[in-house]
């Protein structure tokens, strides 16, 4: 008798298994194989080097090319100032892209400097989204260039450095250590409690949205509300 | 077709007749002294109101004394004029232009589970791209066997899917983790909509291209101007993704990224890629500015959280709220919706003291997984103040937690992912405010 609980359990993962097998099938069933429908084209290796602009913390996709702190001085001028401020302190709302403070601090700003945790994406994201106005528009080097100067106005890199292929991924970023890429979520335990949850004397209005002048109308023409 | 009047009647409104159409003159400038008087009305907010007036029984309205517009007068549908309130808004202090920015859906005057298409919030990182499809192309590539260069066309051929999702900037309510801000429904959770989505499934794009035995994560990029991307895991991606085309009964609305946009069911919006371009198979995530400097979730400790791709489960009462208070005490419905990043929405729970003591609402149906789902509950009001707040559950079992509970395990500096309980203070004349308990 003692048996029969393992019993239950043997036939229970026989079952599951089963199922699994099942499901397998019908989804390997559902999907052909390759080249079942036979739609498109090949592209070629330029098309895919054309449009493949993704470059990893291991500097895959880093095309040739280099930059200095220097050139990077000039072309941030020209092309990133504006927004950005002459050392990425950023204009209007524009974002910040040096300093942002302690981020166990009060609102903290996170930048290239205290946040970004890899150079390479600093590249990356220039290449493929800036001068905001006119992606697409650098040339590698000017890229370099500008990723170089970046870093060095966040004091990552010295006066000195040449930014390339091989050089950015070596960047040791401040914060490379301070993400948790896994979900560690559900981090709340609310419980569907109906009736005398909590104490009614506990139950507070701590804030209120009235009187704080910060929503715009929801009736009528759009409201043109100032930056504040 | 011709429309005859019954002998001897005349028109106390115009008739409205296509340009071009024959007609003695004399009708004509009947004709437009009417239009002229019609569109006073509708200029004059006191002769609208007396229209209202002669149009209530015993007395017939002008629109029921004449004939309409006839077919094709609208090629495209628009809503009727008197709904011009409601519209997408923005909060034009929030960001620095209005290309890189956000609009939010009226959720207030929302009806069912489908968002319009209209209506459907927007968020672009470098605005919103005029794409011609003749032109666009899907390059697949990578950790694959045959990589694939597809037009728009390729891709309608394939086998199609339509599923009903929800989808939700991780940002929504992002504005209220320190305090209650912003007084309107609309701004506090209008980053979501809810749509039928039809196109292929991805897992059946990844197979016709067939993928290597050490593919694990897959780049998925738009067109615009940002070339938006992001990494996801493969087996998010064999599982329910669709490289989506249709949009409630049409194709993509450029918002929405036309001519082709990945949903991802359940996941934070801005992995769902609008104008979807390239797709590219890999071994591991490419960690793009979208997913280390943005989209990431710094807690109180200083470290950050990233791929928090999950929406968990949130609901939030549509009325009362803020933008539609309540006149008078008596019989009410509450209404709302409850949506999950986890499958379905299992029952939502109202309060009317602040959390106190829950009474189950009723879950209007459909009840469909990572889709909008409606509650209602009836409710006699009695006039006097009340608390209200509105609390799903999912069929995990997971419970939408209170602002309190969020801000003790992340801290006020995270941004994203605010799925906390809403509570609305209804005063005793029916107006309602946007506030936060203990």
């Amino acid at each position: 008798m003692s048996n029969s609980p393992r019993r239950a359990r043997i036939a229970a993962s026989v079952l599951c298994a089963t199922a699994l097998l099942v499901v397998a099938a019908q989804s390997s069933a559902a999907e052909k194989g390759a080249g079942y429908y036979g739609y498109g084209t090949a592209p070629t290796g330029q098309e895919i080097a054309g449009w493949a602009i993704a470059v990893r913390p291991d500097g895959q996709g880093l095309p040739p090319g280099r930059g200095s702190v220097d050139e990077g001085a000039n072309v941030y001028a020209e092309q990133c100032a504006a927004c950005h401020g002459t050392f990425g302190e950023g204009t209007a709302r524009y974002p910040k892209l040096a300093g942002g403070g302690n981020l166990t601090g009060d609102r903290p700003e996170p930048t290239v400097g205290n946040y970004w945790p890899y150079a390479t994406t600093l590249w990356d994201y220039i290449n493929r989204a800036m001068p905001f106005p006119a992606p697409r528009t650098l040339t590698p080097n000017q890229v370099y260039a500008i990723t170089a100067y970046v870093l060095n106005l966040n004091d990552i890199v010295p006066n000195d450095f040449v930014a390339d292929r091989n050089t950015l991924p070596k960047v040791q970023m401040p914060n490379r250590d301070g993400f948790n890429w896994t979900d560690p979520r559900p981090d709340t335990k609310n419980a569907a409690c109906m009736s005398k949850c909590q104490d009614p004397a506990s139950v507070k209005i701590m804030s209120t949205a009235e009187g704080k002048d910060l929503t715009p109308r929801t009736t009528g023409p759009l409201d043109a509300m100032r930056p504040k | 077709m011709v429309f005859r009047l019954p002998p001897g009647a005349r028109p106390a409104w115009p008739l409205q007749m296509a340009d071009g159409e024959p007609g003695s003159g004399n009708r004509r400038t009947v004709l437009k002294q009417g239009l002229l008087a019609a569109s006073g009305a509708m200029l004059m907010p006191g002769l609208a109101r007396a229209a209202s007036a002669e149009a209530a029984p015993p007395g017939d309205p002008p629109w029921s004394q004449s004939i309409g517009p006839g077919v094709v007068a609208r090629t495209y549908g628009q809503p009727s004029d008197f709904e011009k309130d409601v519209i997408r808004r923005n909060v034009p202090w929030l960001t620095a232009t209005p290309e890189s920015s956000v609009s939010f859906t009226p959720l207030q005057d929302q009806p069912g589970i489908i968002t319009a298409n209209g209506l459907f919030f927007e968020r672009y990182h470098a605005g919103r791209p005029t794409v011609d499809p003749a032109g666009h192309r899907l390059m697949l590539h990578g950790l694959v066997d045959r990589p694939l260069l597809l037009t728009v066309d390729d891709i309608k051929r394939f086998p199609s899917v339509s599923r009903i999702h929800f989808i939700e900037c991780p940002a929504n309510g992002g504005m209220e983790w320190r305090a209650a801000q912003l007084n309107s429904l609309q701004f506090t959770h209008g980053m979501v909509g809810c749509a039928e989505w039809t196109g292929v499934k991805l897992s059946t794009v990844l197979a016709e291209a067939g993928l290597k035995t050490n593919a694990k994560w897959v780049l998925v990029e738009g067109a615009d101007g940002a070339h938006m991307d992001r990494s996801l895991p493969l087996e998010k991606c064999l599982d329910d993704c669709i490289v989506a085309y249709g949009q409630n009964g049409e194709a993509l609305r450029p918002e929405q990224g036309y001519p082709l946009r990945l949903i991802v069911p359940g996941w934070q919006g801005n992995v769902n890629i609008k104008w979807l371009r390239r797709i590219e198979v890999g071994d591991q995530p490419w960690f793009t500015r979208e997913e280390t400097a943005k989209y990431t979730e710094l807690m109180a400790d200083g470290k950050a959280r990233g791929f928090t791709w999950l929406i968990f489960a949130k609901s939030v009462i549509t009325f009362p709220c803020p933008e539609k208070p309540l006149k008078g005490a008596g019989l009410y419905e509450i209404r709302g919706f409850a949506w999950s990043g986890n499958g379905r929405v299992q029952r939502v729970d109202v309060s009317f003291d602040g959390g106190v003591n829950w009474t189950r609402a009723q879950l209007e149906g459909p009840v469909l997984p990572k889709a909008l789902t409606r509650f209602t509950l009836e409710w006699r009001w009695d006039g006097k103040p009340v608390l209200l707040q509105s609390r799903a559950v999912d069929e995990t079992g997971f419970v939408q937690p209170t602002i309190a509970e969020l801000r003790a395990a992340r801290g006020v500096n995270g941004v994203y992912n605010n799925n906390a309980i809403q509570t609305w203070q209804v005063k005793a004349d029916g107006s309602v405010f946007n506030v936060q308990l203990a």
